[in-house]
């Protein structure tokens, strides 16, 4: 079973490798992972999505909680929440595929930001699926490059991971 | 406010904590630091002749006194030599504060000369580790340090510090803190009360309890009230490999150590259990077998201060998360209150049972004594439990000494058992025993090895003619690697491969070489006089090589992929 793991660490050296070598070290998967302060600029805000079954997921943020630079943990997946991941994607748009490119970019409410007589470079923002969907729809032949941030979420309504 | 460089500032940080001595050796990343030493009097430094020997003597220092050991140790080679030091501590969560030296600053990254990355090649084998990027956090840094490896789960904690940050040249103020807080690190001080509550109506309305107890009740200073809660419930005990002396050894409720090469006794009970109280422990596959077919009727109840630890290989019905000390408190209370009745009738026949498991062997750890001319490994520890009164330290190496001296050395004292039982690190028992000695130098330390593991950190023998470090080695001497041996005998038709040592030193000429007493034992009548001599030697160091058969296998072993109660008895029984 997928589940987003949503870690506040300190912002210490370091505190990276140690939550990446912790996944390692206990054969634990990382599938996605993003990071960056927040606006505390002494915490991180670290997402990892991973999968497996309950007891291994529990094990994990155990493990992950014992890190000493981990400040608190979430796993969003419990409960409802929001969870979006940014791709930017370059497409071969050139004679009459130009304009069906663009119509599938519109219908994906994703935008060009960069053209070039023949590439279009869109970008698109939403869940995994979404943005798997529209490599779908534009075409695996199509599609030159792919870059995907990773997940990234956070929880829904007054619930919130602060200090 | 004084003014102190770095390297002044490590010194005094160390003697700000208490820290008595320091186990270390000497290079250019560190030489700052070690002038800094030789200017002062309060810590005094031990110098080994390998570092992974200085790590091992901090673990055996805290292992016998519950504080950290201090090691430390140059930039690269210094700091790689201790790393299987640190991963030994790291499996037993042992306190520990790891200094090592590293290039300076601007060079970090530059492959220079004894260059490493020991933050990185430490990092999981460690609590916590610091890389110090200014000397004024020196005082804060080795305060963290301390907190850390002894509070919570205890472990070692390594502190890296460039030369740059030691110059002598730059002085800053220097104030020891007090007290230290960290808002990602907050330990538990107390067990959950309803969980307690629980637990204890739980233990109460058994019919077949066992108390199963770790290392955990060692480090945490808490084998008053194990005992206690025994005696007051009247249930059998019994202990893992680092668990040994947190209960009598020598009391009728213990029921010997448990798993692998555990007890029949404590292994049957283990198996026909109906609550188990795990304190301190970790359902370790040396103690568990195939954790499928583990005490199929148990209800388990699991105290730990480590979350990680409860439900990682066997899932606990009642888990208790907290000090094993103030939770056993706990229990105590609530025993106290209980108003509900026991089914003393139960309990009874538990005991009947148990007192059938023990006798119908004959004791805890029956073996053959043979026909009387060749000395058998098990009489060695024998002897050596009588003739010290049982009140000795002993620190063990790895292997089939190691298991015979936790089966018949009946440890009744905390802190008196020193063995690797984690990580399994040959060459562990010499330096541990250093370690133990410096700080108890009136105490009796033997160090019960082979001859394999002995010669991995032999080189010590010269650090203990330096500091004159009197501790007994009983070298139990097959002239074979007895745990591989045995092995290769169940499970490879006797096909040694590589498990004998041709070329065996004269271990009485190199002990005198090392200016210290050697003496060899060979047959069954010498044992016990040559013994009595070696201890009698109070201030020096004696070297007993004693030859053993060859042939003897330990028992009980659990069998693969059994249960806890599927044994080997001996050679042909099984149960």
């Amino acid at each position: 079973m997928r589940r987003i793991i949503s870690v506040l660490v300190e912002n210490e050296p370091g505190a990276l490798s140690r939550i990446v070598g912790l996944f390692s070290q206990r054969n634990y998967n990382i599938e996605t992972l993003t990071v960056a302060p927040t606006e505390d600029s002494t915490l991180s805000r670290l997402t990892v999505t991973t999968r497996g079954n309950p007891q291994v997921v529990e094990q994990i943020t155990k493990q992950l909680n014992k890190l000493i630079d981990v400040v608190k943990l979430v796993d969003l997946t419990e409960g409802s929440h929001v969870e979006r991941e940014l791709m930017l994607v370059k497409v071969r748009a050139s004679g009459p595929l130009r304009a069906e490119v663009k119509r599938t970019v519109d219908i994906f409410r994703g935008h060009i930001v960069d053209v070039t007589s023949s590439v279009y470079t869109i970008q698109l923002v939403g869940t995994q699926e979404k943005l798997d969907a529209f490599i779908e729809a534009v075409g695996h032949a199509q599609v030159l490059e792919v870059v995907r941030s990773g997940i990234t979420g956070i929880a829904r309504g007054e619930k919130v991971l602060t200090l | 406010m004084e003014l102190l460089s770095g390297a002044d500032m490590v010194v005094r940080s160390l003697a700000d904590e208490g820290v008595k001595h320091i186990y270390g050796y000497p290079g250019g990343a560190l030489l700052h630091v070690y002038d800094a030493i030789f200017r002062q009097k309060e810590v005094s430094h031990i110098l080994v002749r390998h570092e992974q020997a200085a790590a091992h003597m901090a673990d055996g220092y805290a292992r016998a006194t519950g504080k950290p050991g201090v090691a430390l140790v140059t930039s690269g080679p210094g700091a790689t030599n201790t790393i299987t030091g640190i991963a030994t501590a790291y499996m037993d969560s042992i306190p520990m504060v790891i200094i090592s030296g590293q290039v300076p600053s601007a060079a970090i990254g530059s492959d220079m000369f004894q260059e490493v990355d020991m933050v990185g090649i430490s990092r999981p084998i460690v609590k916590h580790s610091f890389l110090v990027k200014r000397a004024e956090d020196i005082p804060e840094i080795i305060k963290k340090a301390f907190y850390l490896a002894q509070t919570g789960r205890p472990g070692p904690v390594v502190v890296d510090i460039p030369k740059d940050i030691t110059d002598p040249n730059l002085k800053f103020e220097y104030q020891y803190p007090e007290t230290i807080k960290l808002r990602s690190y907050t330990p538990p001080s107390k067990g959950h009360n309803g969980q307690i509550r629980k637990a204890v109506d739980l233990l109460m309305q058994a019919r077949r309890p066992i108390i199963y107890a770790g290392g955990g009740v060692i480090m945490g200073n808490a084998s008053t009230q194990l005992t206690q809660l025994a005696k007051d419930l009247n249930v059998p005990v019994t202990n893992t490999l680092n668990g040994l002396g947190g209960f009598p050894g020598s009391d009728c409720q213990f029921v010997g150590m448990l798993g692998m090469h555990g007890s029949y006794c404590a292994n049957m009970a283990m198996h026909h259990a109906d609550i188990i109280l795990a304190v301190g422990a970790r359902f370790d596959d040396r103690v568990t077998n195939n954790t499928a077919k583990f005490c199929p009727d148990a209800k388990i109840i699991h105290i730990d201060i480590d979350p990680a630890s409860i439900s990682k290989t066997i899932t606990a019905d009642v888990p208790i998360v907290g000090p094993v000390g103030a939770v056993l408190d706990g229990f105590l209370r609530h025993i106290t209150d209980y108003s509900g009745s026991r089914d003393q009738e139960a309990i009874d026949a538990w005991w009947r049972q148990i007192d059938e498991w023990r006798d119908s062997r004959g004791g805890l750890f029956p073996y053959d004594k043979g026909d009387g001319t060749i000395l058998k490994p098990q009489q060695v520890i024998e002897a050596l439990y009588e003739v010290t009164g049982g009140d000795a330290f002993v620190t063990s190496d790895v292997g089939q000494h190691q298991m015979f001296a936790a089966q018949y050395y009946r440890f009744d004292k905390p802190n008196r058992w020193i063995n690797s039982g984690g990580l399994g690190t040959m060459g562990f028992g010499l330096p541990a025993a250093m370690g133990v000695k410096l700080t108890h130098p009136d105490a009796t330390v033997a160090c019960v090895t082979g001859e394999g593991s002995i010669q991995m950190n032999i080189q010590e023998l010269s650090t203990c003619l330096q500091y004159d470090l009197g501790v007994k080695i009983i070298n139990v001497n097959n002239q074979a690697l007895g745990m591989v041996r045995q092995w290769q005998d169940m499970m490879y038709d006797s096909r040694y491969s590589h498990s004998y040592m041709e070329s065996l030193p004269s271990f009485v000429k190199l002990a005198e070489s090392y200016g210290h007493v050697g003496i060899q034992v060979t047959t069954p009548s010498d044992l016990r006089p040559a013994m009595e001599e070696a201890f009698s030697l109070k201030d020096r160091l004696v070297f007993m090589d004693i030859r053993v058969d060859a042939n003897e296998h330990v028992y009980p072993m659990q069998i693969k992929d059994g249960s806890m109660r599927d044994l080997w008895l001996s050679k042909t029984e099984r149960t």
